[in-house]
């Protein structure tokens, strides 16, 4: 009886040990999942992307507030006056040196130098805050890698607003329509204890119209266009000038691009720079 | 059993006035009236779907246009009754017609004490008659 007992304890550990080496053997060999399947832009359909020239933008103190005020208006944007706690933003601004801090300035170039800077979500093609999501609002469309939002299934978690390393996300901590100076109609407003953010404006994007604040624009200061397109604004614009990215680092592929430039300095190798000078006449 | 008499009339008359909402009704009152609804003001005289389909399965429709529009990116429906292509939007589409919400929406809905939330977020057509 008593040999018996012990022979099964010895095959239970021995059982137990194999098991367990197996699974560890398994997981050491296989190829790691999906963590590191995304560091290239996906080059496949179309990828919606914006570009934006902040040499063209420091030419024009009010547009920073136009394209806000026309993106906040579309979309029932609330503005919370004096509250930061309750913001809500989609599109806003902010100095040059905090909007790019990882890249660490150091004898800044002048024009640049604390500058309002437009920010916005910026799309990511390998987006953290579609992880966290756990009732899947929030996803990366297939079609045109634009990261969208249904309000309807959001249950305020917030997990997003933690996941997303730009602070593209605002929460709704209080109903938002008192805070609405005049509604828009044809655009829902959002309910209390629901995350929002800009979504490149698809409702205006199906309807053959551009984002509302690349129309608030006169001068072409924002680019808006399909990455994929080699003929597209926005992959002219990449190619010829230099643009970074925020926290490109991080590996979240951030598709909202900034001009850093200045043409002047192009005069030799791009022809096209010239002619953009020419144009923009006073700092020639 | 002790004190039959005055237990098995205390229980009469407990389940007579439990019952007698439904007493109440059956006897007094007419059955309560049916809601009238607005009908679209615009002239116009066909919806997306039969009335008919539309009394019955119009929730079931609202969500379908609402996954297929924000989650899809699908925006245009073909009806199944005229074949006509309708834009998927609520506050166009739908209330282009039915553009009086307390007369056309609530109606019903208080009446059958149901509440949606759609207009937690939608926004109603203003100037409604």
């Amino acid at each position: 009886m008593d040999g018996n007992r012990r022979d099964f304890l010895k095959l239970a550990g021995l059982t137990t040990l194999g098991a367990a080496g197996a699974s560890s053997i398994k997981a050491s060999t296989e190829p790691e999942s999906t963590a590191d399947s995304h560091t290239e832009t996906s080059t496949d359909g179309v990828r919606l992307a914006m570009v934006i020239d902040l040499r063209k933008f420091s030419k024009d103190d009010a547009l920073i507030e136009r394209c806000v005020k026309a993106c906040h208006v579309a979309h029932n944007v609330p503005d919370f006056v004096d509250d930061p706690k309750n913001e809500v933003k989609w599109i806003w601004a902010d100095d040059f040196e905090t909007a790019f801090h990882s890249q660490e300035f150091h004898f800044i170039r002048e024009d640049l130098k604390g500058k309002p800077t437009l920010l916005l979500c910026n799309h990511c093609d390998n987006p953290p805050c579609t992880r966290v999501c756990p009732t899947g609002a929030t996803w990366k469309r297939d079609t045109d890698g634009i990261v969208m939002m249904d309000w309807h299934r959001c249950i305020g978690c917030r997990y997003c607003v933690v996941a997303c390393p730009y602070g593209s996300r605002s929460f709704n901590w209080k109903d938002p329509r008192p805070a609405i100076d005049e509604i828009t109609p044809d655009y829902p407003t959002r309910m209390r204890g629901v995350v929002e953010k800009c979504t490149f404006c698809e409702e205006r994007l199906a309807r053959g119209l551009e984002p509302a604040c690349v129309e608030a624009c006169s001068n072409d200061e924002i680019a808006f266009g399909d990455l994929n397109d080699p003929n597209s604004k926005v992959r002219q614009l990449l190619g010829e000038r230099m643009a970074i990215r925020r926290k490109a680092g991080l590996g979240t592929q951030p598709e909202v691009y900034y001009i850093i430039d200045d043409p002047r300095t192009l005069l030799e190798v791009a022809p096209a720079a010239v002619v953009e000078v020419a144009e923009g006449g006073d700092h020639a | 059993m002790y004190d039959a008499g005055k237990i098995i009339v205390g229980l009469v008359i407990f389940v007579i006035l439990a019952t007698s909402p439904l007493w109440f009704n059956a006897l007094t009152s007419e059955s309560p009236e049916a809601p009238k609804l607005q009908l679209p003001t615009n002239g116009s005289t066909e919806c997306v779907e039969t009335t008919e389909y539309m009394r019955a399965e119009h929730m079931d429709l609202l969500n379908q246009w609402r996954d297929d529009v924000v989650r899809k990116a699908k925006r245009d429906y073909v009806s199944s009754s005229n074949g006509k292509v309708y834009d998927m939007s609520l506050s166009r589409t739908c209330m282009d017609c039915h553009s009086n919400k307390a007369e056309f929406c609530d109606a019903c809905h208080n009446y059958l004490a149901v509440n949606p939330y759609c207009w937690d977020c939608h926004v109603e057509p203003k100037g409604a008659n």
